[in-house]
């Protein structure tokens, strides 16, 4: 879809570079490789979990799990590593395919029972959480040799900056799931699936199938993201990121992704996290700000994409009614 | 007297589960119905369960009525510490403690016509409207707060928290009054009528003359108001707002009690009564488990495993089964009704 | 048109609904290329008859024959790799994506598991050219008219080779323009072979492009004639099921126009779904609305209880103006509306006949003012036994019950407001001989009592009966208003199926 057919992922750059062009005027340095690759770094995590949760919003459901699958991945590395001397690769292996698998299950779960995805995915919200403590309380710090050289792993960007392997993984999984949107018959079932699941049917779209790998995917990138985390931390730790799973929803619809399903994509979504990180940047740098004006940002740029999506399909419609219904 | 026996009688899977797991609780610790008046306040296991209770089941009976009507409102825990931060910030200022109050109220009322506005005037759904408030709730909290945690010493305050009236704790007589107070309406007046009308056929109710968008909206300000009372309650009871954590993911709880309590998740039941067993069967669910010398992270788990079981016994597809083998159909699984395949239209909304 | 042998044969189709016979015994041939028109009023049995051929729904009885062989679609995914597709007016394509995908949903051109977009949209784009349309195919089909999407709907079913195409109600929000360009399109299909089923309720429209014309009525065939062969005062009344002798002459009343306005309606309308009408209702009158499905009727009634709002005319009761934005309006001026749909617009199905019976006069008298329970029990216990609503007791919930008794007591409803003008939306539709006579009774008794009625019918024997005079619609058109012996079914069918007879 062409950028003009895109009216929201448009009014995101357009606050992005708002909230560039503000931050950069009081802050120049802020446009140096070195800050940009650290934004990078900082929102890697959170960034891959709000992929997962865009594919899952664009086919209309939700995912309330991911947060606390990211932090049982982030414990269960911890625990398999430093306490059972596991490879840390194996490790990852066995997270990403624990992490699909529970989507999978999730995914299942709603597609055969018919039950809200909402409630379905709290249900693995608590499940999660509580496998977590099930393994241990406390914060375990992973100090493998691995780690160490992994969070080193980085490119070089021009004036200073680079890009970590966690940056890199997270371009990557945005350039995977743009792919996957757009490229795949699967994408286009996702899209089918949001729009109307009735429809969908009727034109072949197997909506089982569909549902199941979407969670899944969505599962998947947050073991990534657990992954992710882990490595940024180097600890695993039970209470991790509550509520993280709120800030991936809001970048999903600050990206201008539709909350009811149908339109969005990858793209906004990444400007979406950077938009969130740069407003967290704003904040510690200009330092007289508490950290709850993010919060407050983070509502207000939510209701205000709300409101504006809700403007435009009620004017969209009135429009059609219009031209003779 | 007719319509409450026929309340008990539907209610009697919901009742027995409570009954059930406070058999379990008294089995497992033998003194869990001791109860013996300390220092002019009645102790013990099973009073500390109905105390413990109380929040989550002031949220839940506001939750009930949004529920009732096909919505949801996520906003209820993020409102709770608004109105503690109300509430002792204003203390901590000075004002007496009746002001503080009214004004923590006030906020709970305020947060609560925000979001019936986005749902019935701007037609968002409810899901999507409440989400606003949930992520911007705590926000506005902490900088009510100066993010700090609020601590107060004002007795009165802190007595609705922590006091006793005839030994009874004032949570419970809190949560008892406000759901008797909404009892009260519900069957004195047709409200009740018009919300499960709602929930039930938003566009027939409609045309029928109920003024369905100015109910909706009232109904998520009731959520807001008794959401605000809890955050009160919370506050009082610490002697302090903690902007952060004050009702972290009560929402959640308060919608599994109404759930827990017979209602669908798809509208048209409005059962304040059921809702309260809900909310009292959660909390003596998670005292049982600690009772039981389990850790208390374990509540996560056992939490999981109740969402799972009801989504299960609530699935359509399993009802058909249901219905199928033992014949006769609802009457049969009358657990958790109301939930035969209503296909849903989005509420108020009229049809072109 | 080619006289091979039929591409599609229904041989003694029966359908069964629990409480009614959607189909019983139905005959059906479609020869290849012709344009076969199927024409009935509401509950008919086309869209049943339709559901079937398609592979939506399974018969009963009878079987299906595609060139000659007997086959069984299972589902509607059979049935189109068969050839054979529908296109609904709901059009049941997606308008989130794009003109291209909803082509060749599940049919794009792949590459190494990638779909290559720009072979998409050429062959996006060489099928509509095709068929001679000319779209941006990247663009989202919700930002076309529904015109467009129709096309695009026909043009993903044809690009398979349908052989059969079946068209239900493709015109219903068409304008003229967009109507020429459907027909040039289906004429050209119906050139190549395609047998096309066409469903509309625009009579002009069926004139213009059938060849043949199968009518059905009550689940059964009237019967199939060629569209040249058949005057339209007769396809109405084969619709219609009453032939024009055995009409029943009406005692004509006139007495009513001497009694008081209730309620006047002056240049009433809203652009685009009902021309601005003018009518005025007396006390003790029955106005009988005629028409066409997708005449007009229903929205003429959704306009004057406020469900839709005007945007020209004024209503004046008892010769004083008065507001009326939304039902609660239309209520507290003593109006009263059934609607022609029950389930979704009347009943609220999981509660009680009581709560059913009570809710408009309670939402009337307002919240606070509950009706007590003892009330409640004498007003639905009242009901119950004067329109006979067949329930164990007042505590059922209304979905319990059959049709006729929810139609009784969804008008119990609004009798219990003691209204003074009651518009009913074919309050006799669906339900069984007893109950149906019950309730033109009730019509009648209530229209002698003073009331003023509006009601909405397709069985035009039960209108004349009652009406004292009747409101004529065609094209959301009000045309004329028949009264005194006008009030006959000949009259009736001759203004519908004007202009040409009329003249």
């Amino acid at each position: 879809m062409k950028l003009e057919h895109n009216r929201p992922l448009l009014i995101t750059l357009v606050v992005f570079g708002l909230l560039v062009g503000v931050a950069a005027a009081q802050f120049p340095f802020i446009l140096s490789g070195r800050v940009v690759g650290n934004l990078l770094t900082d929102s890697a995590f959170l960034g891959v979990l709000a992929l997962g949760m865009t594919v899952v919003i664009i086919s209309g459901g939700i995912d309330l799990s991911v947060g606390a699958v990211l932090a049982f991945v982030s414990v269960l590395l911890a625990v398999l590593i430093e306490q059972h001397q596991v490879n840390p690769f194996i490790a990852f292996a066995c997270a990403i395919a624990l992490s699909t698998g529970f989507g999978a299950l999730l995914g299942s779960g709603i597609h055969f029972l018919k039950a809200p995805p909402f409630i379905v995915t709290l249900a693995g919200m608590f499940l999660a959480r509580g496998g977590c403590f099930l393994l241990t309380n406390d914060s375990i710090p992973v100090n493998a040799d691995v780690y160490q050289q992994l969070s080193s792993l980085a490119l070089p960007l021009p004036a200073g900056g680079r890009i970590t392997l966690s940056a890199g993984i997270m371009l990557l999984a945005l350039a995977a799931t743009v792919v996957m949107l757009r490229s795949t018959r699967f994408g286009a079932n996702i899209y089918a699936l949001g729009g109307d699941q009735k429809a969908a049917r009727l034109m072949g779209v197997r909506t089982g199938r569909t549902t199941i790998a979407i969670y899944a995917f969505s599962g998947m990138m947050a073991g990534i993201a657990g992954i992710l985390f882990s490595i940024y931390t180097q600890s695993g730790y039970p209470l991790a990121v509550v509520g993280i799973e709120l800030d991936a929803i809001a970048a999903v619809v600050i990206g201008g992704t539709l909350l009811s399903g149908g339109y969005g994509g990858a793209v906004g979504t990444f400007f979406g996290v950077l938009i969130l990180g740069l407003i967290q940047l704003y904040i510690t740098l200009e330092g007289t700000l508490s950290s709850w004006w993010g919060k407050i940002a983070t509502g207000t740029l939510l209701f205000l994409f709300i409101a504006i999506q809700q403007l435009m399909l009620m004017l969209s419609s009135r429009r059609r009614r219009a031209a003779g219904k | 007297m007719k319509a409450a026996r026929e309340s008990i009688r539907r209610g009697a899977p919901q009742l027995s589960a409570l009954i059930f797991l406070l058999v379990v609780n008294w089995v497992i610790f033998p003194p869990f119905f001791d109860v013996s008046l300390v220092d002019g306040r009645l102790t013990g296991s099973i009073i500390d369960v109905l105390n413990r209770a109380a929040p989550v089941a002031l949220l839940s009976l506001g939750m009930a009525a949004v529920i009732a009507t096909r919505g949801i409102d996520l906003s209820v825990g993020a409102i709770m510490a608004i109105s503690g931060a109300v509430a002792a910030s204003l203390v901590d200022a000075g004002h007496a403690w009746y002001v503080a109050v009214l004004c923590a109220i006030g906020a709970g009322l305020a947060s609560g016509l925000w979001n019936g506005f986005l749902v019935s005037v701007l037609r968002i759904q409810p899901i999507v409207a409440t989400l606003v408030l949930m992520v911007a709730g705590r926000g506005i909290a902490q900088l009510i707060t100066a993010g700090q945690i609020t601590t107060f010493t004002n007795p009165q305050l802190a007595a609705l928290g922590s006091g006793a009236l005839l030994g009874v704790p004032a949570p419970i007589i809190i949560t008892v009054a406000v759901a008797a107070f909404l009892i009260f309406l519900a069957r004195t007046t047709a409200l009740g009528m018009f919300i499960e009308a709602i929930g039930t056929n938003p566009h027939a109710s409609y045309l029928v003359g109920i003024r369905t968008r100015a109910l909706l909206i009232s109904v998520y300000a009731c959520s807001g108001v008794t959401a605000a009372i809890a955050g009160v309650i919370v506050a009082a009871d610490i002697r302090g707002a903690d902007a952060n954590n004050a009702g972290l993911w009560l929402e959640l709880d308060a919608i599994l009690a109404v759930v827990l309590g017979g209602a669908s998740l798809l509208g048209g039941r409005l059962l304040f009564m059921m809702t309260l067993v809900g909310a009292v069967t959660l909390q003596a669910l998670k005292t049982g488990i600690l009772l039981a010398g389990f850790p208390s992270e374990f509540n996560l788990v056992v939490m999981a495993a109740v969402v799972s079981t009801l989504l299960v016994l609530q699935a359509p597809p399993v009802h058909q089964w249901w219905a199928k083998k033992i014949g006769g159909g609802r009457a049969v699984m009358a657990p958790w009704p109301a939930l035969a395949s209503r296909r849903a239209r989005p509420p108020g909304k009229p049809k072109p | 048109m080619t006289a091979h042998r039929p591409v599609l044969q229904a041989r003694g189709i029966r359908k069964d609904y629990p409480g009614t016979v959607a189909l019983d015994d139905v005959d059906f041939d479609l020869l290849p290329g012709e344009i076969h028109a199927l024409m009935g009023e509401n509950g008919a049995g086309k869209s049943t008859l339709i559901k079937i051929l398609t592979g939506a729904e399974q018969s009963d009885e009878g079987r299906t024959l595609l060139e000659g062989n007997a086959v069984d679609f299972p589902d509607t995914s059979v049935a189109q790799k068969a050839g054979v597709w529908a296109v609904h007016q709901e059009v049941t394509l997606l308008p989130n994506l794009s003109v291209a995908e909803n082509l060749l949903l599940g049919f794009q051109p792949t590459r190494f598991g990638l779909v290559q977009r720009s072979e998409m949209k050429k062959l996006a784009q060489a099928t509509l050219l095709d068929l001679g349309l000319d779209l941006d195919v990247e663009r989202p089909l919700g930002g076309y008219p529904v015109a467009v999407r129709q096309l695009v709907a026909i043009a993903r079913a044809v690009r398979t080779d349908a052989r059969v195409l079946v068209l239900d109600e493709p015109t219903a929000s068409l304008d003229a323009s967009e109507v020429e360009r459907l027909f040039a399109l289906i004429r050209q299909l119906a050139e190549r072979g395609t047998a096309i089923i066409f469903i509309s309720h625009f009579l002009d429209q069926v004139y213009a492009i059938s060849d043949r014309i199968t009518v059905l009525r009550n689940g059964q065939r009237v019967g199939t004639y060629f569209s040249s062969a058949l005057p339209k005062v007769e396809l109405v009344s084969a619709m219609l099921g009453k032939g024009l002798e055995d009409a029943v002459e009406h005692p004509p009343s006139g007495s009513a126009q001497e009694r008081p306005v209730t309620a006047c309606f002056t240049r009433f309308g809203k652009e685009n779904l009902v021309e601005p009408f003018d009518l005025d209702l007396h006390a003790g009158e029955a106005i009988g609305a005629a028409g066409l499905l997708g005449s007009g009727r229903t929205e003429t009634a959704l306009l004057m209880f406020g469900v839709l709002k005007t945007d020209s005319g004024s209503v004046l009761m008892d010769g004083q103006p008065v507001r009326l934005n939304s039902p609660s309006d239309a209520i507290r001026l003593g109006f009263a509306f059934s609607p022609e749909d029950r389930k979704t617009d009347g009943i609220i199905g999981a509660m009680s006949v009581r709560d059913n019976i009570t809710i408009a006069l309670q939402a009337r008298n307002g919240w606070y003012r509950k009706l007590p329970r003892r009330e409640q029990d004498r007003i639905a216990d009242t009901f119950i036994s004067a329109l006979n609503i067949r329930t164990p007791d007042a505590d059922k919930p209304i979905e319990q019950l059959s049709g006729g008794n929810q139609q009784k007591a969804l008008l119990a409803r609004w009798l219990a407001t003691e209204p003074r003008l009651l518009i009913l939306d074919e309050p006799t539709r669906g339900i069984d001989v007893g109950a149906h006579a019950e309730i033109v009774r009730l019509i009648e008794k209530l229209r002698d009592e003073g009331m003023s009625l509006y009601v909405i019918s397709s069985e035009l024997e039960e209108l004349t009966a009652y009406s004292d005079r009747i409101s004529v619609m065609r094209d959301r058109k009000q045309v004329c208003i028949l009264e005194g012996s006008d009030v006959a079914i000949n009259a009736i069918v001759s203004a519908i199926a004007a202009p040409e007879t009329a003249e």
